[in-house]
């Protein structure tokens, strides 16, 4: 208001100032120092505004990527923190030594890209003063944004970084509720070899994009095909620009292998369904990553029929805990809010905002240390499934999850404790 | 990869089958290749918005499909949208850029292609994409050489296409229009052709072209918003190869292509499949430049 009023004047000064040249220059000056000035505590008055608002809140940061190549998956996380939160703030807030905070989530866009997504947690920590991270979408960025949470010494809870070698840095600050990536295809091996009965007569083929999260799926079945003595009988890598897996699936029909893996993304899962079936090539088992990202079931229908996939989380798991319930009542839950059936990445996200909150009530203080101590101790059930870390931050609880495609439905067929269906063997069998 | 080069011997029938499956592969590359040497050739500009124009034909074709349309319709119609497309971005901004150096040309482009990425990452979603064509699959030799329907759909409309692009080009007006103004811009504007209506023609062709091939690959492959750099750059190799002003020598270097492709990579394994094609390139570069060296004459 002062500025503006004092601006109105200025013509009035310099008409009568005819003359007094260093007068009204000066005056001029002011005039606008003082809507500067205004500005500024306009400003500041506005950035602290919500800090004053949210006394009673606990802020947690997150950089996810809401554009870009990951932005389907960053919804799907972002949702999946809401929801908890949301769920969290309606019974009432996390207890923190006898006073109740609800739980505020301060989003970033990371663009889909590293680089940023350093910066923002950057931002995050040092400028917002966040004090806790929940992590953003898949490997690469976890990767790009745990040095700065180290560094800040800001604990990171994540559940969409499932590289091996995000746990292999020792790093302090970083927690993870998904199970890691070699243990994706890891119960199709188990499978494998429970079905032939002697497992060193199963031969296997496998194609794994040239990537981080592939490669780590493959070092994991390698593992275990050793352990078993099976025989790999391909071992293909595919380009991340490749889109045609002929010259692969030319191998398979020839040396017609008893199982055959394929980890490659939603692309990998559907060029792999729709060209062995385009190829007319039938084999025993075959199992997929990233199948129901791919929507194998929805696309390719009957081609579809048998395939194996590795999932995080199913709503038919029997876990269970007193925030959602089931696991099924939060798929219900889940489908209510937002019209669709939640895919894993948003189940596995609203585990990651549950683990805080336990965190915070059994540290009993806001201290980034004490909240970090807290969480390396956590051992709690959610519908999610067991979350336990280990030394580095993984949680070592939980299994992977294995569906088979049975009439058009995705049925869970590993672990055996909450397998719905019996597994289908050879994969075409009715 | 011995194994793999003895397994060949050990299955003979499975050279046929990965030669024919590379053959319709190369079709594809063929109709985008058209585009790249009819655009160079006239425009003189190296558009590195071919893979773009790609992946959007596939998502109109997807567009069109899931609007209720016969699948196979598609692909006429991802040709007309990118058509309208191609002369929209011509009279936006390939115009500003004909006359000017190369690189210009070449960074307007690229920045078109990110452009067009991000555009459609926030239209269609990041996720992989594919349509059933519901052709089912071409069996020969007692079922050992498989071949999915709508590749070989893929083949003859690529040799149909380029059959009626040689037509176009020798017989019809616009077409001989387009020849002129590729011959010299300058005569071409003195004897009454508007070369800039010809520019903007060829350019919406090409991305005909792409879009037809885009609808292919989504019925034949997958697509998502990132796919288009090799399908750029597998156009690129071939005009190189075949040259601006060769429709015969488009069509035998993007089959041949796709042959090598897949021989290649089953060979040496999927994943220097790409690196090879790069070989290749870099193989036919330095050959054709001793040749024309012998010559007295230089690659421009």
């Amino acid at each position: 208001m002062a500025a503006r009023s004092k601006r109105a004047e200025d013509p009035e000064r310099e008409k009568s100032g005819q003359g007094g040249g260093t007068r009204m220059t000066k005056r001029k000056w002011t005039g606008k120092a003082g809507r500067r000035a205004a500005l500024a505590a306009a400003l500041i008055w506005a950035a602290f505004q919500p800090g004053a608002a949210f006394a009673e809140s606990i802020r947690l940061g997150s950089a996810i990527s809401l554009t870009g190549k990951y932005s389907t998956n960053g919804d799907f996380t972002q949702k999946g923190y809401d929801l908890a939160a949301k769920l969290i703030n309606e019974r009432g807030g996390v207890e923190v030594a006898g006073k109740a905070y609800t739980l505020e989530i301060v989003y970033y866009d990371d663009e889909s890209t590293p680089a940023r997504g350093a910066q923002l947690a950057e931002r995050l920590i040092a400028q917002d003063g966040v004090k806790y991270i929940l992590g953003p979408y898949s490997s690469g960025l976890t990767k790009a944004m745990a040095p700065v949470t180290e560094k800040y010494g800001v604990p990171m809870v994540e559940a969409n970084g499932a590289s091996v070698s995000l746990f292999t840095e020792g790093y302090q600050y970083l927690f993870a509720v998904l199970s890691t990536t070699e243990q994706y295809l890891q119960p199709v091996v188990d499978l494998a070899a429970k079905v032939a009965g002697d497992p060193s007569n199963v031969r296997v083929a496998g194609a794994f994009e040239n990537d981080p999260f592939s490669q780590d799926v493959q070092n994991g079945v390698l593992a275990d095909i050793k352990r078993h003595g099976m025989k790999m009988v391909i071992e293909d890598k595919l380009p991340p620009e490749l889109n045609d897996m002929s010259a692969t699936l030319a191998k398979v029909r020839a040396l017609r292998p008893d199982v055959l893996l394929v980890s490659g993304h939603a692309r990998g899962a559907a060029l792999a369904v729709r060209q062995l079936s385009d190829m007319r090539i039938e084999l025993p088992m075959v199992g997929l990553t990233h199948c129901d990202s791919a929507q194998i079931i929805e696309k390719f229908g009957e081609k579809a029929e048998g395939f194996l996939c590795a999932a995080q989380w199913a709503p038919a798991l029997k876990y269970s805990d007193p925030l959602f319930g089931s696991a099924a009542d939060f798929a219900k839950l889940y489908e209510e809010t937002y019209g669709a059936p939640p895919p894993y990445q948003a189940a596995e996200s609203a585990a990651a905002v549950m683990v805080f909150a336990d965190a915070f009530k059994r540290a009993g203080t806001l201290d980034p240390k004490a909240v970090r101590d807290a969480l390396a101790e956590t051992d709690m059930m959610t519908f999610y499934g067991p979350i336990r870390f280990d030394e580095s931050g993984k949680n070592i609880a939980k299994p992977m999850v294995l569906y088979q495609v049975q009439d058009g439905e995705y049925k869970v067929v590993y672990p055996p404790e909450p397998a719905e269906a019996e597994l289908r063997y050879p994969m075409n069998a009715r | 990869m011995i194994d793999n080069f003895l397994l060949l011997f050990d299955y003979p029938v499975l050279s046929a089958d990965l030669a024919l499956n590379g053959l319709l592969i190369g079709a594809v590359f063929v109709l985008a290749a058209f585009g790249m040497a009819l655009v160079w050739g006239v425009l003189n500009i190296i558009n590195i918005v071919q893979g773009e124009f790609v992946m959007l034909g596939g998502f109109v074709a997807l567009m069109a499909a899931e609007a209720g349309l016969p699948v196979l319709l598609g692909i006429p119609i991802a040709a007309l949208a990118l058509f309208i497309l191609g002369w929209g971005l011509y009279r936006l901004v390939i115009f500003r850029v004909i006359d000017r150096d190369l690189f210009v040309s070449v960074l307007a482009t690229f920045g078109l292609s990110i452009v067009l990425q991000q555009l459609s990452n926030e239209l269609f979603g990041a996720d992989v994409r594919t349509l059933e064509a519901g052709l089912g699959t071409l069996l020969l030799f007692d079922g050992a050489v498989a071949l999915a329907q709508i590749k070989v759909l893929a083949f003859f409309l690529a040799l149909g296409l380029g059959l009626l692009l040689w037509l176009f080009l020798k017989y019809s007006r616009l077409g001989q229009a387009i020849r002129a103004t590729a011959q010299n811009p300058r005569a071409a504007s003195i004897l009454g052709i508007d070369t800039d209506r010809v520019y903007a023609a060829t350019y919406a062709l090409n991305a005909a072209l792409c879009g037809a091939a885009g609808a292919l690959v989504v019925m034949a492959w997958a697509i998502h918003p990132y796919i288009g750099l090799p399908y750029t750059v597998r156009s690129f190799l071939i005009v190189i190869v075949a040259g601006v002003g060769n429709i015969g020598a488009v069509v035998a270097a993007g089959l041949g292509l796709g042959a090598f492709e897949n021989v290649a990579g089953f060979i040496f394994g999927t994943e220097y499949q790409i690196a090879l094609v790069f070989l290749l390139m870099v193989a036919v570069l330095v050959w054709r430049n001793l040749r024309l060296q012998r010559k007295r004459m230089y690659l421009k």
